[in-house]
């Protein structure tokens, strides 16, 4: 049986996809080069890693307002992750999400992302349900 | 162009007139405005909108990208009934000084962007002050005053040390608040959201304004939530505008932070009590000088050359225009560093007014007027003009800036300036 996690009712169309996990958090301006599709900060958990096509998931989001812009810029020219998933999300970045209609889900009734969610994860999201399915792994080898 | 596919729920309550917008009756862009707000305001678990006084938009097209601007330029071509804001709406910093892009080596492809949108929000009503000292410059917020502010330094001053309330507020946001004279009330616009919910005390004081840079760096990495209120206890000194500009605007950075309480300073926390919403306050945990040190330590970088000095993020006062003149009086800029003073439009006339500006200029300084240092396409700025190493006092834009590709060092304006006129880091 894949794992179900429960969340907020989130933001965005359902996604299916890979989760690149990281114990940071996130912004779009501090962290990222937007141009080649990577995290570019080098105290990055993630540094090196292409984010494009990915679900990210973080603690929480942080910093500055512009992610609020540049998430719809990234949609349109193709080098966006393909969803964002947080403990707790900031206004900044929710906002980001409902602009850009970028799928993005927060407040797990289940736990910490980091130890809910690994790294190469094959995630199903239904935002408007508020539900994440772990599809690779069941509860049984889930640490 | 208009995204209105995002769904409303009937537990949201909104009047008549929201009603109105809601249905499109007072024309697409109120519409688009109202459901993105209604959307976000849901995901929060917002109940209803607030009217707000004034909105801020922070809109570099280094952040906007061409997708924001044809968004905004597609707003711009309506009907101006439809298209123009309904509360003054002002601006946060833009990407590029019109004066001095040659000299930074700023593109004329991003002149023309920045130009296009300007115009597109000329168009709308909206008043180009490309500040985000606007609560030194502008119309500072009162206390119990809603607002729709953009910029995170802006947001947590106007919050903790004016009482306001505003939630961080993106671009796309405050442009809706700009058209619909609302936003969701959710986060910082209830009370419950700004009581402590963190208790630190200092056992050391500030002197400078990169200590308190940095001691809003320290709270923010200790806090590292949007919706964390640092409660800061054992300051033995009232702090100035600047000093509680750069501790807000560092908090916010490191820490996402929107709202702090300093017991008998800021106006919601007469006693330490009341920072916890009257109830017992929560054990302290100390800021130590060694914690202080330990964050210069990160940014440290002594006897390397620096490429370029820079004072911004938050945007410098008039009080912070004339420490940079008085300082490098009979000196000069070492001719392979650049020196970089920015300050919002209203500072920038009031400077040159007082030859505060020449004084800069004549020592080798460029003064930069109504743009931030890391809105103006740091990335490309760096590999145009080849720099690597930054100075500045300035903990917000140490933490920006590793993530564009310099290596910056965080030490006093007096440090600063001594290393731009020997061209190394002192």
């Amino acid at each position: 049986m894949p794992i179900v996690l429960h969340c907020h009712i989130g933001i965005g169309p359902p996604v299916t996809g890979m989760a690149l996990v990281a114990k940071d958090n996130f912004s779009a301006r501090y962290d990222l080069d937007r141009k080649k599709g990577v995290f570019s900060r080098p105290d990055h958990g993630l540094y090196g890693h292409s984010y494009v096509g990915k679900i990210l998931v973080f603690k929480t989001a942080k910093g500055g307002v512009a992610s609020a812009w540049m998430l719809r810029e990234m949609m349109e020219c193709g080098i966006a992750p393909k969803a964002l998933i947080f403990d707790t999300v900031n206004p900044i970045v929710a906002q980001g999400a409902a602009f850009a209609n970028l799928t993005l889900v927060d407040r797990f009734l289940d736990g910490a992302v980091d130890a809910l969610i690994r790294t190469g994860d094959t995630l199903d999201i239904d935002p408007d349900k508020g539900t994440v399915v772990v599809m690779n792994r069941d509860r049984e080898t889930t640490p | 162009m208009l995204n209105t596919t995002n769904k409303t729920t009937s537990s949201f309550r909104i009047d008549d007139e929201e009603n109105a917008m809601l249905a499109g009756e007072l024309g697409p862009a109120r519409q688009w405005a109202i459901q993105h707000q209604i959307f976000v305001g849901q995901f929060f678990d917002a109940e209803d909108l607030v009217r707000v006084g004034q909105a801020h938009i922070m809109a570099d097209t280094e952040a906007t990208g061409e997708a924001g601007v044809r968004f905004v330029e597609s707003l711009a071509a309506m009907p101006l009934v439809d298209r123009h804001v309904r509360i003054p709406t002002i601006t946060d910093p833009r990407g590029i000084d019109f004066d001095a892009y040659k000299r930074l080596k700023q593109s004329q492809g991003m002149v023309e962007v920045e130009t296009r949108l300007i115009k597109a929000f000329e168009a709308l009503g909206v008043m180009m002050t490309n500040t985000c000292i606007n609560y030194q410059t502008i119309m500072p917020a009162v206390q119990g005053e809603h607002m729709a502010f953009g910029d995170t330094g802006v947001v947590i001053y106007s919050n903790a040390v004016l009482g306001a309330r505003s939630n961080f507020e993106g671009g796309p946001s405050a442009l809706a608040a700009g058209l619909t004279g609302r936003t969701p009330r959710y986060g910082y616009h209830l009370d419950g959201h700004r009581v402590g919910t963190e208790h630190f005390s200092l056992s050391w004081q500030p002197r400078d304004l990169s200590d308190w840079g940095a001691l809003g760096g320290i709270v923010g990495k200790k806090t590292d939530s949007y919706w964390s209120v640092p409660v800061l206890s054992g300051l033995q000194r009232v702090p100035n505008s600047d000093e509680m500009k750069h501790f807000g605007a560092a908090l916010a950075s490191f820490g996402s932070v929107a709202m702090f309480h300093i017991p008998g300073i800021t106006p919601e926390a007469p006693e330490l009590r009341d920072a916890f919403g009257g109830k017992t306050p929560l054990p302290p945990i100390e800021i130590s000088p060694s914690d202080l040190a330990e964050f210069y330590g990160v940014y440290a970088a002594r006897g390397e050359k620096v490429d370029v000095v820079v004072f911004a993020a938050p945007q410098l006062s008039l009080v912070e225009m004339a420490t940079v003149a008085d300082l490098l009086d009979r000196k000069n800029v070492h001719p392979e560093t650049t020196l970089i003073a920015v300050t919002s439009p209203e500072i920038k006339s009031a400077a040159d007014r007082m030859k505060i500006t020449s004084r800069i200029e004549n020592a080798g300084g460029l003064v930069l007027s109504g743009v931030c240092f890391y809105q103006s396409y740091a990335r490309e700025m760096a590999e145009a003009n080849g720099w690597k190493r930054l100075m500045t006092n300035s903990a917000k834009l140490v933490n920006i800036l590793g993530g564009y590709g310099y290596v910056p060092t965080l030490a006093t304006m007096e440090r600063c300036i001594g290393s731009a006129v020997t061209g190394r880091i002192s």
